[in-house]
């Protein structure tokens, strides 16, 4: 039996490794007394399996994990009273917002899952700068970027996984603090996974790299010391809001909120209470 | 005070492990300063990985919070990336839970285990925004506080810490926190009292009658003229000068100042069944698991181990309490690994009983393991062997410290060859196949057949292992000796890095064609710069200056270690290898700790140190009449155990017949557990989990 859970990663827990989470996981489902399978061998360990990695220091309102339970002692666990008790076990900021039996499907989670819808919010822009980049960016016919992937650079094409961008300043997106320059502009952008995942750090390189701005750091994605005449986007928040699976055409999440406030709502109600 | 998150925030994106800074783990406490409590910021002063399990802090973290009249939160030393930004940013050090900088607690306290961290403290102080040296600062500072085993040997840091608190913590911690509220009562906290200097010094002397608490500020050290050079450890000679002149005398500058500060002893480990709540980090940490304290102190008598003497007399925790603190910390924690930790936890009256009772806890469903570090192998038996592998097969590590039967009666680890073959046969029958050993090289009157003995019984564990399995791999780990205060060898000249060096050459070279064994081993540079400060005297503290200001810091991390820094700042000063680390100590020499007492004799120590000079081994005390150290009977104390009769392996392989006890004056805690122990089958063993150690 797996049960399938989708929880929100929110404020200073941002800051913690997809590992991390991981064992935060075991912890909870072991305190919660769940009849958890573990793997066989030397070192038996529980079988939890999550989606696509999130990156450390982005939030996220559509993370997902399942669980594999032992099926003789499954029984009488009732999926949808465990969001309440997982949200009250696990760490602040981790909130498990459902809790669904799924069959074991071909693929996993994170073979499955084509695309990432994200916001991110910039400091160091104009919006109307911002709104240029875009621009740039979706018209150019390569995005070439430095990727860093286990330690080595390897040079790649952002632009295909660029699937849509747009900038916003939906309080959803935008709300928080204001830089300096007084400007707090961002996008929503939707990021191919397949063949690989875009980090929404590789976004803001790219950004940076049609900008036609003064020389820049690839790595940082922030603009070198000397000219800021114009403006080089800095990634101040990242939030990954869906994971979607297409499949024949149709997009669906890996599971379909039932009785869920909107999606604007639930942004916005993320960034406020984040940090 | 504000919390500093705001400006945190921005920095942690650019930091490595940015979870290090964000607190927010099961059992911390997030408490309101109110205006009557006195605010404690507890510090370790290492990475948040390696600091956040110690056991001491979180201890006294929580007996802290508990009280209405203290309130008390937690940092550790952030990384060199997180240093930079603070620093480029103007973020002063700050507190976990509220992110509230140093300058908003009344105490800043920092865990002392090991001397490579002393510079880590000072840029601490520095990186908090209070003065550097103590005689610098104003009552409107914080006092600084240090504990832990360094603070044995305190003088190397008296110029920067104000107070330093031997022994253990759980008392005196309650009684440091009333002499404070009292002297703010009074009214020391306007920044513009015109006495504010003055003010802050009759708090510290208030806080030097507290028993347990050493003010240095309070004492003055004498020197006198050069010593005479008294011989070197190791083959070498040394020529340089022994260093400026020697010690004569460290004594109290007021009439109340007692002229000698005696360690902290709790009675009754039972009476404090601490952590309750110990802490569940978001990140991964070193021994991350459970630890339930099985006894403090220890009565082997290892004459190497400082631990084991500081730490008199043993207090057993009752083994009720033991497993209700196992089961409720594992139902709290949703660990699946849980540590019972002491000395040496074979020792521990109905050790199988207890490793078995949680095992076959129904609460655990059979998943949980248990890990018993620091686990004496004369006690390991096939039976223990299969009891703690049934869940998990975590690392094993032996630790008979010398090669050879002389070199253990020496350092007194009584451990007979055939007991570590017992123990690693043990292992290898139950399904292990890699085993570790530590040893110690530079022993006092060590030779190179006892050196070439640790290859002899590697070799020897390979071939037992090699019954059972194929691929079978032992490693050696080989640490260069560093002689601490409080113990037998407080008089012994440590070897020189050059002969260190060549002992391990000697190692590798007779390793190398046995099949299946790994030598690794310490950096010698390491443990010298280690012996500089663990029997340095008040002035070494410029030397710990310079190499900080020299960019020194986090001197215990391979990567950043640099020897150079060390012996420039020495020889800056006047001062020598020679003359810090090699030189033996003479009978009648003045010791820079001889007016702080871990409750030992020194009569005793010297004659221990005799002793091991003559290769006599003196047997465990537990079992024996007293041999007087003076731990007991000092501090009105006993051994406080829950059998008379020793556990397995309790004769350390000596023969020698324990089934009397009674004659020694040991305190019987009122439940004793059922069951007979299992036969003496002497083995010494440590079963510690492998990788979690680094270095």
């Amino acid at each position: 039996m797996r049960i399938r859970f989708r929880f929100a990663k929110l404020g200073k827990i941002r800051f913690t490794s997809q590992r991390d989470v991981a064992r935060m996981w075991e912890r909870a489902l072991r305190r919660a007394e769940l009849p958890l399978a573990y793997t066989e061998g030397f070192s038996p360990r529980p079988q939890l399996s999550f989606g696509l990695a999130l990156p450390t220091g982005c939030e996220s309102l559509a993370e997902y994990v399942d669980v594999a339970l032992d099926a003789a002692r499954a029984a009488g666990i009732e999926a949808a009273s465990l969001p309440a008790l997982l949200t009250s076990l696990l760490p602040e900021g981790i909130d498990v917002e459902e809790a669904v039996p799924v069959e074991k499907g071909p693929g996993s989670l994170q073979q499955l899952v084509t695309s990432c819808s994200w916001t991110m919010r910039f400091t160091g822009v104009s919006k109307e700068e911002l709104r240029h980049q875009v621009e740039s960016l979706l018209s150019a016919p390569s995005v070439p970027i430095v990727r860093e992937r286990k330690g080595r650079q390897e040079h790649d094409d952002l632009r295909p996984s660029v699937l849509a961008l747009a900038v916003s300043d939906d309080r959803a997106v935008v709300a928080g603090r204001r830089d300096d320059a007084g400007c707090s502009v961002g996008v929503v952008a939707e990021l191919a996974t397949q063949p690989r995942g875009v980090r929404p750090i590789e976004l803001v390189r790219g950004l940076i790299a049609v900008s036609g701005g003064p020389s820049f750091r690839p790595l940082e994605g922030q603009a070198a010391d000397g000219d800021r005449s114009v403006g080089i986007p800095v990634l101040d928040r990242a939030c990954r809001t869906q994971q979607w699976i297409e499949r024949d055409g149709i997009r669906e999440e890996p599971l379909r909120p039932r009785g869920i406030p909107a999606e604007t709502h639930r942004a916005v109600h993320a960034l406020e209470r984040a940090s | 005070m504000e919390s500093l998150w705001p400006q945190v925030e921005p920095l942690l994106a650019q930091v490595t492990k940015p979870a290090r800074y964000i607190g927010g783990e099961l059992g911390a406490q997030v408490a309101e300063h109110g205006r009557q409590a006195v605010s404690w910021l507890l510090v370790y002063p290492d990475t948040y990985e390696i600091g956040l399990p110690n056991q001491g802090l979180q201890i006294l973290y929580e007996i802290l919070n508990e009280r209405d009249d203290a309130v008390a939160e937690r940092s550790y030393a952030p990384w060199v990336d997180m240093e930079a930004a603070m620093r480029a940013a103007e973020v002063p050090l700050f507190s976990l839970e509220n992110h509230l900088p140093v300058r908003a607690f009344d105490i800043l306290a920092f865990n002392l285990s090991a001397e490579l961290v002393y510079t880590n403290v000072l840029n601490l102080i520095d990186l908090a925004a209070v003065p550097l040296h103590g005689s610098d600062r104003t009552a409107d500072d914080p006092i600084v506080l240090a504990g832990g085993h360094c603070a044995f040997n305190p003088e190397p840091l008296s110029d920067f810490v104000d107070c330093f608190v031997l022994g253990d913590g759980e008392e005196v911690v309650g009684e440091i926190n009333e002499v404070v509220a009292e002297h703010r009562s009074k009214g020391r906290h306007s920044s513009d009292h015109p006495a504010g200097l003055r003010s802050r010094e009759s708090l510290l002397r208030a806080l030097s009658r507290v028993p347990g608490v050493y003010v240095p500020a309070c004492y003055e050290a004498h020197y006198g003229p050069a010593p005479a050079e008294s011989g070197s450890g190791g083959s070498t000679t040394p020529s340089a000068p022994v260093g400026p002149g020697s010690l004569s005398a460290t004594n109290p500058r007021f009439a109340e100042t007692p002229a000698r500060v005696e360690k902290r002893t709790i009675a009754d480990l039972g009476q404090w069944p601490y952590p309750r709540q110990q802490l569940v980090p978001l990140i991964e940490v070193v021994h991350d698991r459970l630890n339930v304290e099985l006894f403090r102190g220890c009565t082997r008598g290892c004459r190497f181990c400082q631990a084991g003497m500081i730490t008199r007399p043993v207090r057993e925790r009752p083994a009720e309490q033991v497993r209700t603190m196992v089961q409720a910390g594992l139902a709290r924690t949703g660990y699946d690994d849980v540590a019972l930790t002491s000395l040496s936890s074979a020792d521990y009256s109905g050790i199988e009983e207890t490793v078995t009772s949680i095992i076959d806890d129904p609460s655990c469903s059979g998943q949980v393991s248990v890990s018993l570090p620091s686990l004496r192998v004369d006690a390991f038996t096939v039976g223990t062997a299969a009891q703690i592998q049934r869940v998990r097969r975590t690392g094993l590590t032996f630790a008979p410290e010398g090669g050879t039967w002389r070199m253990r009666q020496v350092i007194n680890k009584l451990i007979r060859e055939e007991d570590l073959y017992a123990a690693v046969d043990a292992a290898f029958s139950q399904g292990w196949k890699r085993v570790k050993l530590y040893f110690l090289i530079g022993l006092p009157t060590e030779t190179d057949e006892d050196t070439l003995g640790i290859v002899a019984l590697a070799k020897q564990c390979v071939a037992i292992g090699r019954r059972y399995h194929k691929g079978v791999a032992v490693t050696a780990s080989v640490g260069g000796f560093v002689p601490k205060v409080q113990t037998p060898f407080q008089w012994f000249g440590q070897n020189t890095i050059e002969e260190l060096t060549r002992k391990i050459h000697l190692l590798r070279d007779a390793a190398r064609p046995v099949r299946g064994l790994t030598i690794r081993w310490h950096d010698p540079r390491a443990t010298a710069a280690e012996g500089i400060v663990s029997r340095g005297d008040r002035r070494m503290g410029a030397v710990i200056e310079q190499v900080w200001r020299n960019g020194g810091t986090f001197q215990e991390w391979s990567e950043h270690f640099d020897l150079r820094l060390w012996t420039d700042a020495l020889a800056a000063h006047g001062m020598s290898l020679e003359g810090t680390v090699y030189r033996h100590r003479t009978e009648g020499e003045v010791l820079p700790w001889d007016h702080l007492s871990a409750g030992l004799h020194r009569d005793f120590l010297w004659q221990d140190w005799l002793d091991a000079l003559a290769n006599h081994g003196l047997e465990d005390c537990r079992w024996t009449p007293c041999y007087d150290c003076g731990a007991c009977t000092g501090f009105g104390v006993e051994h406080v155990v829950a059998s008379a009769v020793p556990p397995a392996g309790g004769s350390q392989g000596t023969g020698q017949d324990l089934s009397t006890g009674g004659q020694v004056p040991v305190r019987f805690l009122t439940t004793v557990p059922s069951g007979a122990v299992s036969a003496p089958g002497p083995e010494e063993h440590e079963a510690v989990r492998v990788g979690e150690g680094r270095g």
